[in-house]
């Protein structure tokens, strides 16, 4: 049986240089941003905020609620949810044209008075493997309840999107290891954009003790 | 400096679950490597202080560390204040002389220095030239703590001139970026937990300090920790306070130094006396620069703490509040808007008003208060500690050293 090693992560994080002040400004950053930008403004706020949930699960969509004070597009950019059929560049695209069409309708260029620039960012991510091996659903649990959670972005996020396996490690082994499609699907179903690292564990925490229960304490 | 043995172990139980190991995992890949850090001065001022508490903790993990320090003249520190308050943005005269002697002390340290290591942390501008000295197998970073994202563009050039030449940029805040043809890397500040400033206290202690400085017990303390300077807007905070005062009993405690050695802090420090109006429940405190213990009492004992800056850096007061579990109403500028996340760590607050209408509402809602500091300690336990700050070293040191 193979067993499931949980990797930790850093993220290395690096200033471009480049700002917006405004809305035309930030679109136009989009566009050009490197691919690492967009993934770092869409995801890594997750890494930041372990515990708390921010205004939005996305950089843009808080910037553009706390700095411009624009809260329409800030809602429309919030709902941008990177999911299984969308890759990175599905995700530039969307929010170029939801910001596009939000300066079409409002005829303005809503700006930053007395608020702080958007600084485009990068990031660049490093496993630390964490020698924590599990063999079993039982194990993996327990494991999973102390692991830095800088591991369960990195089988998370990292996973899905930069890694591009379009799934979570923790679902890809449950299901092909340990025969748990079911376990597997459920985890798949969480909407991780809504909690924060914490959160995240604890409902997939809750869901491997349900699975646990269900087969009666039967492990693997 | 207070002297505990520094151990990354004795962060177990304070840092986040997971990271002290992670620390152990990084440094494992380190093996065999060499650190060296380089700044101006052993003693004094925030980098040193930091340095202080960084480099016994890498040595513990293993990584082979040194710390060494450039001479330099008077002329020379002369030189580089001036460099230091350009950079910042304010105008200065920089003479070609000038500019000769900060390069003739750095090529004099260059000839003696042992500068070989698998990596070399240069801080601040002071020994930037020292570059000159870097062998192609090595890889050198310069880390900057100041602001320097306006700054006299030909006091920028000329430094720009040495910092191209290095492996990347260490800036603490995301606006400090600036044009460069290296990498720019965002490493917050960061506070240390076992520090004289912020380790846990006893209930007693904190009641002595506050029985030292005849703060009262009984009734919500209001505080700002800073220097006596405008841009921390001591006197606006006052005038938050007396409008709070009309509706809710508290004190405020304005906490801070600077005033002694610096002319423009003692008139600050007069405007505040003057804006106090003699009110009994205002305490101005003028303490001396190692006054850490009491900083850290008084954080322990207030209500709210407020950091109403008009312009600030890193707010490193914001962080030590939050550590110890306070609800922050910081000024809307900075970094103090990436410590305080609106509404769930703090708040941020744009005016006189809009201060003291978030003082009232944490005053009268203690619940909210209680969560909102948790939260704040929590988010400080993850962001802002020294062991946060070491594994960011350490990252830093495996992506440029490809390992």
């Amino acid at each position: 049986m193979k067993e499931f090693t949980f990797t930790n992560c850093v993220e290395i994080k690096e200033l471009t240089g480049k700002k917006a002040d405004d809305e035309v400004m930030l679109m136009d950053l989009i566009e050009e941003a490197s691919i690492d930008s967009i993934y770092y403004h869409m995801h890594s706020c997750f890494l930041r905020h372990f515990y708390i949930v921010g205004p939005y699960p996305n950089d843009f969509a808080n910037w553009v609620v706390m700095q411009v004070r624009d809260r329409i597009l800030a809602e429309k950019l919030s709902a941008i949810t990177p999911a299984k059929n969308k890759n990175l560049e599905d995700i530039r695209n969307e929010l170029v044209e939801v910001i596009d069409a939000h300066l079409s309708s409002i005829k303005a260029n809503p700006s930053v008075i007395s608020g702080q620039p958007f600084y485009l960012m990068k990031s660049r991510i490093i496993e630390i493997p964490t020698q924590i091996e599990v063999k079993n659903l039982a194990e993996f649990r327990d494991a999973l309840a102390v692991v830095d959670a800088s591991a369960i972005y990195n089988h998370v996020f990292e996973a899905r999107f930069r890694v591009r396996k379009g799934r979570s490690d923790f679902a890809i082994w449950f299901e092909e290891v340990l025969d748990r499609k079911s376990l597997a699907d459920k985890v798949e179903q969480v909407d991780s954009y809504m909690y924060s690292l914490e959160g995240l564990r604890a409902k997939i925490l809750s869901l491997c003790d349900d699975e646990l229960q269900l087969s009666g304490g039967k492990n693997g | 400096m207070d002297n505990h043995k520094m151990t990354w172990e004795a962060y177990r139980d304070i840092a986040p679950s997971g990271i002290v190991d992670l620390g152990h995992r990084i440094s494992e890949r380190l093996k065999g490597k060499t650190l060296l850090h380089v700044n101006s001065t052993r003693w004094g001022g925030g980098v040193a202080e930091m340095l202080h508490r960084l480099v016994p903790l890498f040595q513990d993990l293993g990584v082979d560390t040194q710390w060494d320090v450039i001479e330099g003249s008077p002329e020379f520190y002369q030189v580089t204040k001036a460099f230091h308050n350009a950079l910042q943005g304010q105008a200065q005269v920089i003479t070609s002389e000038m500019y000769d002697a900060y390069l003739k002390i750095n090529k004099k340290n260059g000839r003696k220095m042992d500068l070989n290591a698998d990596m070399v942390i240069i801080h601040d501008p002071q020994p930037a030239p020292l570059i000159y000295k870097k062998k192609k197998q090595s890889k050198w970073l310069w880390r900057c703590h100041i602001d320097a994202s306006r700054p006299q563009r030909n006091v920028w050039n000329f430094l720009k001139s040495y910092v191209s030449k290095y492996d990347g940029a260490i800036l603490s805040l995301p606006g400090f970026a600036r044009k460069l043809n290296i990498p720019q890397y965002l490493v917050y500040p960061s506070i240390d937990p076992l520090s004289d400033k912020n380790k846990e206290l006893t209930e007693d202690e904190v009641r002595g300090v506050l029985r030292k400085y005849n703060i009262p017990e009984d009734k919500p303390m209001i505080l700002q920790v800073s220097r006596f300077d405008r841009f921390k807007d001591p006197v606006g905070v006052i005038e938050s306070y007396k409008m709070v005062k009309k509706y809710n009993d508290c004190c405020l405690v304005l906490a801070g130094g600077g005033a002694a050695d610096d002319p423009e802090g003692a008139q600050v420090l007069i405007d505040v006396e003057n804006a106090a109006e003699k009110d009994k429940d205002i305490f101005i405190l003028d303490l001396p620069p190692d006054a850490n213990i009491e900083i850290n009492a008084l954080q322990r004992a207030a209500t709210v703490v407020i950091q109403k800056s008009l312009k600030e850096g890193f707010g490193l007061t914001v962080a030590e509040a939050m550590w110890k579990g306070k609800p922050v109403i910081g000024g809307f500028v900075g970094g103090i808007t990436v410590q305080i996340v609106y509404g769930q760590t703090g708040f941020t607050v744009n005016s006189v008003e809009g201060c003291a209408y978030r003082i009232r509402y944490l005053l009268n809602n203690p619940e909210f208060s209680k969560q909102m500091g948790q939260n704040a300690k929590e988010f400080t336990r993850h962001n802002f500690l020294i062991t946060r700050h070491i594994i960011d070293y350490l990252s830093l040191m495996i992506a440029n050293l490809n390992l």
